[in-house]
């Protein structure tokens, strides 16, 4: 019986292998650490610190810019060094803070304070969450304390823990499920009590056996938990994909999952927030799988943010044969770097860096109608028809195709024959639709 | 614009990158100092970053392997003549394609191997008996006028081998119609004879009634392809063979050709019920002529069928009524050929009305419900 009836979606070369045995290593501090001041979905971060100052291990450098916004913190004790633009994972250049660290790794006052959870209504804890910095681990980086306000008409009864891991290559998730199978499950009790739900489903791919058993084991004690085994197909644990498997509800396109009553969070979140809750600890640190064939040693590694992915590589042996492309992220969704100059931030899941060989070249030849896109496209859309659209200019005939349901999980491109830049050009295409739907007010 | 995606020009890529979809517009970083020195290092383009390495060559060249029997086939029944057929065909497709290419300054793309299948397609819907300028006129229209004057691979709106022979079959009809070629290794001479369908169509004409032979030596010899036609018109066992291939390797979809072959029988079906002196038996139309060709190499041509699954559906189904009508009540005896242009035609209406559902879609109305 596999729970994976979504519609579409692609089997690429895992390649997990290289990783997904070796535990979590933590990275030696590095000599500095580039700290990005935009690190969630939404309203960026506002820097309340300067050059010069020396701050302390957890102390927040920026503040919450609004409501969809989260403060960010410092990942050790040490000086601002500079305030300045760097080019940031995501592929811009952004602001940040370059910290030395002192080398004493010194929390700042009230960090790191252990507190019982008893007794903390749902406000507080969103509260807690908000104040150390909790965003969406698994690459989007939406703020969690957001995720957690549905509005009042949204009845909420199911919570879903996100360990599919669908993206090839990366292990991190499958780490940290084997390895803090419960901090992940106390995670999600939190975010389980503030929605009032009573029903926990542990969503896991099947290809990480490990991790189904430590947590079968681990909700047996639980009321209400339950694992499900996924198949393995890419993009299972993309939010509307994974709330279709395993509850058949469709979210509505343009909708939410609160609009079915489903609350998605990635296991690296529920960790996260289990240490915020409990220890008062920020998120400063996080594990990234530095993976690939053009990576010596393979690792998951426990990294400060604002590691830079040079340390990372270092750490793991350094580049291995012709290195060719380095990727923020997995090789599906993931955002390809120039250079090895920029740094961990809280969604970084992996680096992934491919050999020459390795790298799918998108050459864009004329689309030959083959009709294997709509095959592959998770969200039932033409994207045949759309990149013919989108490269002619025609916006509001994309628009018109539903570009905007396109999650951009990139199946179209990983099976198109004339190796079109799909997901380039649907990128794009969104972008001016945005642009056309504000000038329509 | 697509050359940037080989990371040429990388600095000018991050704007492709996912940016945070920002509430208000990101706040200008005061400080403005000199822009992060780095030099590019890796390759940067728009994600995915992996594929799954099929090509529009690797496609085209299993269509070749699933016609293959039947084009060797056609050399065994019409003998040395068929491969002269076929030899001029694909080479004159070859030259034409190569000639247009280098004059429209495009670049050289003989190794997509889709000329030699139009080549080969073309051939196939020739008779043994074909003069050389005959098939290299029909070249010429399907490679330089139906295909490059369009803009090339997969912008061509119209079948260009369909094309190829339809301009031939008009122009030069007693060369395409009327110089059948039986062979011996069946055990009667090679003869001048007239297709099962244009015996069907003459008997009716002069007699009133058809009269064909439809006993199970009949069906047997049509089956094999021991019968006047076309070089690919006549081993329906192979043909079929080759098309299940093509659906095996998920190359094509059972769609069109499912329903066209089932059209063409459930229509003529009809028919025959209601008179079987004046309408042929359904099998006799379903494994005579191009149909199963048509069916499952010419109509499954991605560029110039629809790409959605309703889609298939309809234009498998118009091409087989359409042909149905020709065979039936037109002047020609054969129908499969404009049948698959006109659905041609009609392929990007289709795919404008055969929408597929977004996921969620249905969701919506009944939430707004």
């Amino acid at each position: 019986m596999g729970r994976s009836k979504f519609f579409g979606g692609v089997h690429p070369s895992y390649n997990k292998g290289l990783a997904d045995s070796r535990a979590i290593v933590e990275i030696p501090m590095p000599e500095k650490l580039i700290v990005f001041f935009a690190q969630n979905l939404g309203v960026p971060s506002q820097p309340v610190v300067k050059k010069g100052d020396e701050v302390k291990k957890g102390q927040v450098i920026a503040e919450s810019g609004g409501f969809v916004s989260t403060p960010i913190h410092a990942p050790t004790s040490g000086t601002i060094d500079s305030i300045g633009i760097h080019p940031s994972p995501v592929g811009v250049d952004a602001s940040a803070a370059v910290i030395i660290p002192d080398g004493n790794d010194e929390w700042f006052e009230g960090c790191s304070a252990e507190r019982s959870s008893e007794g903390l209504d749902a406000d507080k804890i969103k509260e807690i969450i908000h104040d150390n910095g909790i965003v969406g681990m698994g690459g989007a980086t939406f703020p969690t304390h957001v995720k957690l306000s549905p509005p009042a008409d949204k009845k909420m009864d199911i919570l879903v823990i996100n360990g599919a891991e669908c993206e090839p290559y990366l292990t991190a998730d499958h780490r940290l499920m084997v390895e803090h199978t419960e901090g992940i499950l106390d995670g999600a009790a939190l975010f389980a009590a503030v929605i009032g739900v009573g029903r926990v489903i542990i969503a896991i791919e099947k290809n990480k056996p490990d991790a189904i058993e430590v947590m079968r084991k681990a909700v047996a004690s639980r009321d209400g938990f339950s694992v499900e085994a996924m198949d393995v197909i890419y993009p299972q644990g993309a939010e509307k994909q994974l709330i279709y498997a395993l509850t058949k509800r469709k979210v509505p396109a343009g909708g939410l999952p609160m609009d079915v009553g489903v609350l998605v969070q990635n296991v690296g979140t529920a960790l996260a927030a289990c240490d915020a809750v409990r220890y008062n600890r920020p998120l400063i640190e996080r594990v990234v799988t530095v993976t690939g064939s053009g990576i010596k040693e393979p690792k998951n590694v426990l990294a400060r943010v604002g590691t830079r992915f040079e340390d990372l590589v270092n750490f793991c042996g350094g580049l291995e044969g012709d290195a060719a492309k380095c990727i923020n992220g997995g090789p599906m969704m993931g955002v390809a770097q120039y250079s090895l100059d920029a740094a961990v931030t809280k969604g970084t899941s992996g680096l992934v860096i491919l050999r020459q060989e390795e790298v799918a070249q998108f050459v864009s030849d004329a689309c030959v109608r083959c009709g294997r896109c709509l095959d592959a496209c998770p969200m039932g859309l033409n994207p045949s028809a759309l990149s013919i659209f989108a490269e002619r200019m025609r916006f509001e005939d994309t628009n018109e195709y539903n570009i905007m349901d396109c999650i951009e999980c990139g199946c179209c491109a990983y099976v198109c024959p004339s190796r079109r830049p799909m997901v380039h050009h649907f990128r794009r295409a969104k972008a001016e639709v945005r642009k056309l739907q504000k000038k329509a007010g | 614009m697509e050359e940037n995606m080989e990371g040429k020009n990388p600095e000018e890529k991050p704007a492709a990158a996912p940016e945070p979809v920002a509430e208000k517009p990101v706040p200008k970083p005061k400080p403005k100092p000199k822009k992060a020195e780095v030099g590019p290092r890796f390759v940067v383009s728009s994600s995915p970053h992996m594929h799954d390495g099929r090509t529009v060559a690797q496609i085209m060249r299993l269509v070749l392997i699933a016609l293959a029997p039947a084009a060797l086939f056609s050399i065994y029944i019409f003998g040395l003549d068929a491969l002269r057929v076929l030899m001029i065909s694909i080479a004159s497709a070859l030259i034409f394609e190569a000639i247009s290419q280098k004059i429209m300054k495009r670049p050289l793309a003989l190794r997509d191997s889709s000329a030699m299948l139009t080549g080969l397609l073309l051939a196939m819907n020739l008779p043994s008996t074909s003069p050389w300028w005959l098939i290299v006129t029909g070249n010429f229209f399907a490679i330089v006028i139906a295909k490059q004057l369009y803009g090339g691979l997969g912008y061509n709106p119209f079948n260009p081998a369909l094309v190829g022979r339809v301009v031939l079959l008009i122009s030069f009809p007693v060369h395409m119609t009327a110089r059948w070629v039986t062979n011996s290794r069946f055990g009667t001479d090679a003869v001048t004879t007239a297709t099962p369908l244009t015996q069907m169509k003459e008997s009716l004409a002069t007699l009133g009634h058809i009269d064909i032979a439809v006993g199970k030596d009949a069906i047997i010899d049509l089956l094999i392809g021991n019968r006047a036609g076309c070089l690919g018109e006549t081993s329906v066992v192979l043909l079929a063979l080759g098309g299940l291939f093509l659906i095996w390797k998920k190359v094509i979809s059972w769609r069109i050709p499912v329903m066209f072959i089932g059209a063409v029988w459930a229509m003529t079906g009809i028919f025959y019920l209601i008179d079987p002196t004046h309408y042929a038996n359904p099998s006799f139309h379903v494994i005579t002529g191009g149909l199963f060709i048509g069916a499952l190499f010419m109509a499954t041509d991605y560029v110039t069928s629809p790409v959605t699954k309703k889609g298939m559906l309809i234009f498998g189904a118009g091409c087989g009524v359409i042909t149905v009508l020709i065979r039936l009540w037109g002047a020609y005896p054969e129908g499969v050929s404009f049948a698959i242009l006109l659905m041609n035609a009609a392929t990007p209406l289709i795919d404008r009305y055969t929408k597929p559902k977004v996921f969620g879609a249905v969701d919506t109305r009944k939430a707004a419900a």
